[in-house]
């Protein structure tokens, strides 16, 4: 094995050589490459730590092998307020995460079964829903409704996207709308819940499922812990907020490993 | 490209800031005050009837105009003993259940629904989140978007996010003059992105809050106007403009059926889109 391609011998293309990048297991604590954790399903090959899954990863893990199809993928916000210092952040997500916003949406199949599937990306903004996540969403359910079609959609966000203000608020009551079509039609609207799923994101579309499975341990909640914290003065419960602890409370149906959502999905869809 | 940040003192004390600071006024009427001054003959309905009551949501039938209305208010009350049964206005999931109940007989009976919307937001807390506040609003959503009558929403004060959104999903919004209506207080916006929350006028600046920010959308339909000194003791002129904006507004929905209102109603949502600056 030659250790450096015979192509790159100058100094500038000597730069141009990725770094490596590691990720941190706030499990176990140790440093691990990321292609390494991103190729074994986002899961610390030390302790099993459920990293947080960029979309397209996720879509990889759910569809079957070359059947999704996107949808809207040109689709970006327009930074409809004119918000300081927002286009730079905006920028900053694309560039970093290679998306134009922080959801993939399309029509695939999963174990044979054809569906609509939106995967939010924790990774851009915090998977915060703006007006273009929601339209992406809004878009997909219609496209739905029309063929006939169940959809998925798998939430990760902090919430609503606070620079695109009362428009991304909005967002929620579109959403809903879109979503009672469905159910108006019939449709099966299946809701997973990831790491992490929080604000207006959990207050719509996310709790609207008609099953509602969730990964391990993710933080599912409306209010952010640490706001919750500066509430009282005891600590938060152990499981406060967890998946675990929704299900004990009767706020979701299931709890799947990420090993088996695939499976579980076309088990569910086959029910319907 | 250096972002431009404007700075909180570059701004004089900017309008939208002082919509928010007049929403939120002491001695500014609540729905309790719209209620009592709207109808005569108001039976309020309390409890959800699974897991208490919430005074920070009153609900009630009640006649406005000739026509029999289900009232959804959120109150935020006067006395601090009443503040503090109220939550402050910041409705748990027992006041959203207790709206739903109030939705769901509106139906069964035909009558329009009025929502007076004035609150922080919905309540943060263990027990809040125990009993899934964000599940609540979720479905609260839902069901008002379905609801086969016709829905009336006016934001007499505060519209702190999702709590007040579960009443705002409606046919026609109005605001009065001095409201607001944001995804995040000024404040919270202020610490989370500028890192300093004494820039919470900037905040309420750029968020676009205010009632002439929400038509220029097209989010909301009217602005009410309120007579200088609007207070609880001054309130008859905007008592009397709120009524006849609904009798205006009963009028024209009153012709739709309750299949028509609804398919309208997701139309007019979905059609919202294509924002930019
Ligand atoms: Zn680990």
């Amino acid at each position: 094995m030659k250790l450096f391609d015979e192509n790159i011998n100058t100094a500038k293309d000597l730069t141009e050589i990725k770094k490596p990048e590691f990720l941190k297991c706030s499990e176990c604590g140790r440093e691990i490459l990321k292609e390494l954790v991103h190729s074994n399903l986002s899961t610390c090959v030390y302790c099993g730590y459920l990293f947080r899954v960029p979309a397209k990863n996720r879509i990889d893990m759910i569809a079957d092998k070359e059947t999704f199809i996107e949808i809207g993928a040109e689709k970006t916000s327009t930074d409809p307020l004119n918000f300081p210092d927002y286009p730079d952040k905006l920028e900053k997500a694309k560039e970093a995460s290679g998306m134009n916003e922080a959801i993939i949406t399309g029509i695939c199949k999963i174990g044979g079964y054809k569906a609509g599937l939106a995967v939010m990306d924790s990774y851009f903004m915090m998977g915060s829903m703006g007006q273009m996540v929601g339209e992406k969403i809004t878009d997909l359910a219609e496209e739905c409704t029309k063929q006939n079609l169940p959809l998925i959609i798998f939430s990760a966000s902090g919430g609503a996207r606070m620079q695109e203000g009362i428009i991304s608020l909005l967002q929620m009551s579109r959403t809903t709308a879109a979503l009672n079509r469905m159910h108006d039609a019939g449709l099966p609207y299946l809701s997973v819940l990831t790491n992490p799923t929080t604000g207006g994101v959990t207050a719509s579309f996310a709790m609207q499922g008609d099953i509602i499975i969730s990964e391990p341990k993710a933080l599912i909640g409306f209010a952010g812990p640490r706001v919750i914290q500066q509430t009282v003065k005891d600590k938060l419960p152990e499981e406060f907020q967890t998946a675990e602890f929704l299900l004990k409370q009767g706020m979701i149906d299931r709890i799947v490993e990420r090993r088996e959502l695939r499976t579980v999905l076309a088990q569910i869809l086959s029910l319907h | 490209m250096q972002a431009y940040i404007p700075q909180a003192d570059n701004i004089e004390i900017s309008a939208a800031w002082k919509k928010v600071q007049t929403a939120r006024m002491q001695n500014r009427p609540q729905s309790r005050d719209y209620i009592n001054a709207l109808c005569q003959d108001f039976f309020e309905v309390k409890g959800d009837r699974c897991l208490g009551d919430d005074d920070a949501i009153v609900t009630g039938i009640g006649r406005i105009n000739e026509t029999v209305f289900t009232i959804i208010g959120q109150q935020k009350g006067i006395t601090i003993e009443e503040k503090k049964a109220c939550s402050f206005g910041m409705a748990n999931p027992e006041g959203y259940r207790k709206s739903m109940r109030a939705i769901r007989q509106a139906e069964k009976f035909n009558r329009p629904i009025l929502t007076l919307i004035d609150t922080p937001g919905a309540f943060c807390g263990i027990k809040a989140e125990e009993k899934g506040q964000g599940t609540v609003i979720a479905e609260h959503l839902q069901l008002i978007a379905s609801a086969k009558v016709p829905v009336i929403a006016v934001v007499l004060g505060e519209g702190g996010s999702g709590g007040a959104l579960a009443l705002a999903l409606s046919d026609k919004l109005a605001l009065l003059e001095n409201s607001y209506f944001s995804v995040i207080s000024p404040e919270g916006c202020a610490s989370i992105l500028f890192k300093d929350s004494s820039k919470a006028q900037l905040a309420a600046e750029s968020l676009c809050l205010t009632p002439d920010d929400l038509i220029k959308f097209g989010i909301a339909d009217d602005i009410i106007k309120e007579k200088p000194g609007y207070s609880r003791e001054n309130m008859a002129y905007t008592v009397y403009k709120v009524k006849q904006k609904i009798k205006e507004y009963i009028d024209e929905l009153s012709s739709y059926s309750g299949e028509d209102l609804v398919k309208r109603r997701y139309e007019k949502l979905l059609n919202m889109k294509g924002f930019n600056n």
